[in-house]
């Protein structure tokens, strides 16, 4: 469909004119006018765009991060005053949910390798993905937009009935966040129909790539809990504007059915966020320790499951609004379940590691740091699943722990891990690999030292989005300060050489890792319509790997 | 996603045929999956409006006097009479799908075109009934001010304030569908669509049919019950 394609007939009409072409050249050097990116319908260079943009919120959101922790850094007012600092933690949020995690890993890993996975051309609607990037970027200008005219003070989470009610700029950063809702729904959309009716023939749905199932899992939630939270955001902004009272207490609404709402949303947003990157882990552990993925169904059903009772935990974020005890014991089970599908992907991936030859890349680090992330997350929320643990904990420093571990943790190592697994494929260059490891070690280590002192501070009693603190943790405070610099300190080394790579680094092969996976069988990088000549056949699994024991030793780049 | 964008000129009379995306591996690959993807599409719209049964049906418990009373103040008449013209006009549109099937690309238009003027005639009639209520004063939130004793209940005007959420919400899917089949329309009276490629009618009706059915939900919610 793209401009430079041409109609292919229905039988019996004549074919299409450049089919048996012999040129192809690589989908980055395609069209080099401004114009021919910006208007490109080629799911390659739509993914490039938006890793481009995701990495710029990810700056924004990471610079307003910085803000408040030099501001915590004493227990008093230190660089900013308190209404600025409830608006820097609530920009810092919203950008950090919106404009990246939940973007980031579908918009440029999936709509870069989900069609090279299936042996597809492009996704079912090209149009529509391109739309899709618009209107993330179209939703960002007006959130941004109210951020610099105004900002907002209530955290990303906007509780009614104080968001219906703050003096500060709720409408446009809600309404920028509704338009970003629709961004995500087209790409689920896309991403579900583009599985289903574009696989090659030999890929049928146990051959796809696990990558692909993650997609496929978080598609589903973005297509079924989007729309709630779009109502919602809507009927907040109405109720700025109009003082409907829908969840206002004072005309007879009901606050609490706003955290229903929004909570019916959030929650399993909150595996739209992390799912992609127990995908991207998926390949990555096979490709590294030169092994078939120990039991490719329970990872990929275990998705699925995650998708599914996802949609049944929300409750849990409410166990102190008054909720009865009969459900709070219900949503606990409920949540103790993803916990239950979660330990399935992590034993399936140990599983994997365990005897096989590992390469010890700098994506294989970011796996490591990952299981950790993941389990050491993962089992605070199980702690805060239990009801009684929760009301200690909630709204103190060991819930932005906990999510920061699982959320940040695992969604940073995967974005991290794609960006360098995939970099040889979506630019055709190396980077270095020493250089890898000690940005790998940087960060791993900057959000170990940034999170564990919250953890610590949240038992001790300190309740997030505070702007001022007791004396006694000072010590804590600048602890995480300290770790966070560190952060932003491995990001600066790694954004520094995998630039210099762009440009200077050697040219990759078509498959630098010798992996298996699907994507890899096509040049690097790619044509504009994927594959040069005929279509790679699909016989082997896409993570068959040979016995480690027999294999060759891999050998470094 | 249409299939027809690059069609050729093409005598009068005789429909185009249907142009098949590179991307895709057949025409009947690229009908299934715009067809896939109008129902995923159209079940995050019930979604959409589902989040507002979600709000009614917890005021209609929590104020259940309020809400039997302000519904009782609803013109059962022209409601009834809406839900007629609306489930007629999703007829019609039907109808323009069997005919696009049979390339009878006139009938087509005449289906759609009957479908857009019910269409019409669905947001006159409610055009009436947000008028009365605008000039008694039944309207939502702060701004209800109807004097009438009747409607001096707890929750009388959250109820307004749903029904003129979800009613407007409705009213704008139903401008939507009129564009949307609009186009359609001056697609079908270039004589485009054929036994082989009808795809935009039907998805177009589809869509039509979803208007309906979420006012098939909305109507005894707020009206009759
Ligand atoms: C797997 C990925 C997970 C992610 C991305 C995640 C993310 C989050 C986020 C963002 C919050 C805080 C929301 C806020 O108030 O701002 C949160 C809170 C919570 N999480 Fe998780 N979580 C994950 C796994 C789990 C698991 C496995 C459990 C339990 C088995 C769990 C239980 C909880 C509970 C109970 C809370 C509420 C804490 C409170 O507010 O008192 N989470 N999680
Ligand atoms: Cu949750």
């Amino acid at each position: 469909m793209s401009p430079s394609s041409s109609a292919e007939a229905v039988p019996g009409a004549v074919p299409a004119p450049d089919e048996h072409h012999e040129h192809h050249p690589s989908y980055l050097v395609d069209g080099t006018t401004v114009k021919s990116w910006l208007l490109t319908l080629d799911h390659k260079r739509i993914g490039v765009m938006y890793l481009i943009w995701v990495l710029l919120f990810f700056l924004i959101g990471g610079t307003y991060a910085l803000v408040v922790r030099l501001e915590l850094l004493t227990p008093g007012p230190t660089i900013i005053d308190a209404m600025t600092y409830n608006r820097a933690f609530t920009m810092h949020g919203v950008v950090m949910i919106f404009l990246f995690m939940i973007p980031a890993i579908p918009g440029a890993f999936g709509n870069f390798m989900l069609p090279l996975m299936l042996g597809a051309k492009d996704v079912a609607f090209p149009r529509l993905n391109l739309l899709s990037l618009y209107l993330l970027l179209i939703g960002a200008v007006i959130a941004i937009w109210g951020m610099i005219n105004g900002g907002m003070d209530t955290g990303w989470t906007f509780y009614t009935p104080y968001s219906t009610h703050t003096t500060t700029t709720v409408a446009p950063i809600l309404f920028g966040a509704f338009i970003i809702g629709f961004s995500s729904i087209a790409t689920g959309l896309n991403f579900i129909v583009t599985t289903h009716t574009m696989r090659a023939p030999g890929i049928t749905w146990f051959k796809m790539p696990l990558f692909v199932w993650a997609m496929y899992a978080t598609a589903c939630i973005q297509v079924l809990a989007t729309p709630v939270l779009g109502l919602v955001l809507l009927l907040v902004v109405g109720e700025q504007l109009f003082h409907f009272g829908i969840f206002d207490p004072a005309r007879g609404g009901d606050p609490v059915l706003f955290q229903h709402l929004f909570w019916f949303y959030s929650h399993p947003a909150v595996y739209i966020m992390v799912l992609p990157s127990f995908g991207v882990m998926s390949e990555i552990v096979a490709a590294f320790s030169r092994k078939n993925i120990f039991g490719y169904r329970a990872v990929a059903f275990s998705s699925l499951g995650i998708a599914f009772v996802g949609f049944f935990a929300w409750g849990h974020h409410m166990f102190v609004s008054g909720q009865s005890t009969f459900n709070a014991g219900v949503f606990a089970v409920l949540t103790m379940l993803v916990g239950v599908f979660t330990a399935i992907k992590v034993f399936n991936w140990v599983g994997t590691v365990y005897k096989g030859a590992v390469d010890f890349k700098t994506p294989f680090a970011y796996f490591c740091g990952f299981l950790y992330f993941t389990v050491f997350g993962g089992m605070t929320g199980v702690a805060f699943a239990t009801a009684s643990l929760d009301v200690p904990w909630h709204d103190t420093y060991f819930v932005v722990a906990h999510f920061h571990f699982i959320m940040v943790g695992a969604t940073i190592m995967a974005f991290m891990a794609a960006i360098h697994y995939w970099f040889p494929k979506m630019f055709g260059k190396m980077y270095h690999e020493g250089w890898g490891l000690v940005s790998a070690a940087l960060i791993i280590l900057g959000f170990n030292a940034t999170f564990i002192p919250q953890f610590l501070l949240g038992n001790a009693g300190m309740p997030r989005r505070y702007y001022e603190y007791p004396e006694r943790f000072q010590t804590l405070n600048v602890a995480s300060t300290a770790g966070a610099s560190l952060l932003a300190l491995g990001f600066i080394v790694s954004a520094i050489y995998l630039v210099y790579a762009l440009v200077y680094g050697e040219k990759a092969a078509a498959n630098p890792w010798n992996s298996k996976g699907y994507e890899w069988l096509t040049e690097s990088p790619p044509p504009t319509h994927n594959f040069v000549g005929p279509q790679p056949i699909y016989t082997e699994e896409p993570h068959f790997y040979v016995d480690p024991q027999k294999a060759e030793e891999p050998h470094a780049v | 996603m249409q299939s027809n964008a690059a069609a050729p000129a093409h005598p009068a009379g005789v429909p185009p045929v249907p142009q098949v995306a590179a991307h895709f591996a057949s025409l009947d690959v690229q009908q299934h999956a715009a067809r896939l993807g109008m129902w995923l599409f159209l079940a995050t719209e019930i979604l959409l409006f589902a989040g507002l049964f979600v709000i009614y049906a917890n005021y209609r418990f929590m104020f259940h006097d309020g809400f039997a009373a302000a519904s009782r103040h609803l013109d059962l008449m022209l409601g009834t009479v809406n839900t007629i013209v609306l489930i007629t006009s999703s007829f019609t549109a039907a109808m323009a799908v069997h005919y696009a099937k049979e390339a009878k690309n006139k009938m087509v238009v005449v289906m759609f075109v009957l479908t857009i003027l019910m269409a019409l005639g669905f947001l006159v009639i409610k055009y009436f009934e947000y008028s009365h209520k605008f000039h008694v004063g039944q309207l939502p939130g702060p701004y209800f001010s109807d004097p009438n004793p009747e409607l001096q209940v707890a929750g009388v005007p959250m109820y307004y304030a749903i029904y003129f959420l979800s009613t407007g919400l409705h009213g704008f899917h139903v401008v939507i569908g009129m564009i949307v089949l609009g186009w359609i329309t001056i697609k079908a009276n270039r004589n485009e669509f054929s036994g082989r490629n009808y795809t935009a009618v039907e998805l177009g009706s589809m869509y039509w049919h979803l208007v309906d059915l979420v006012w098939i939900f909305l109507f005894p919610m707020l009206y009759l019950i």
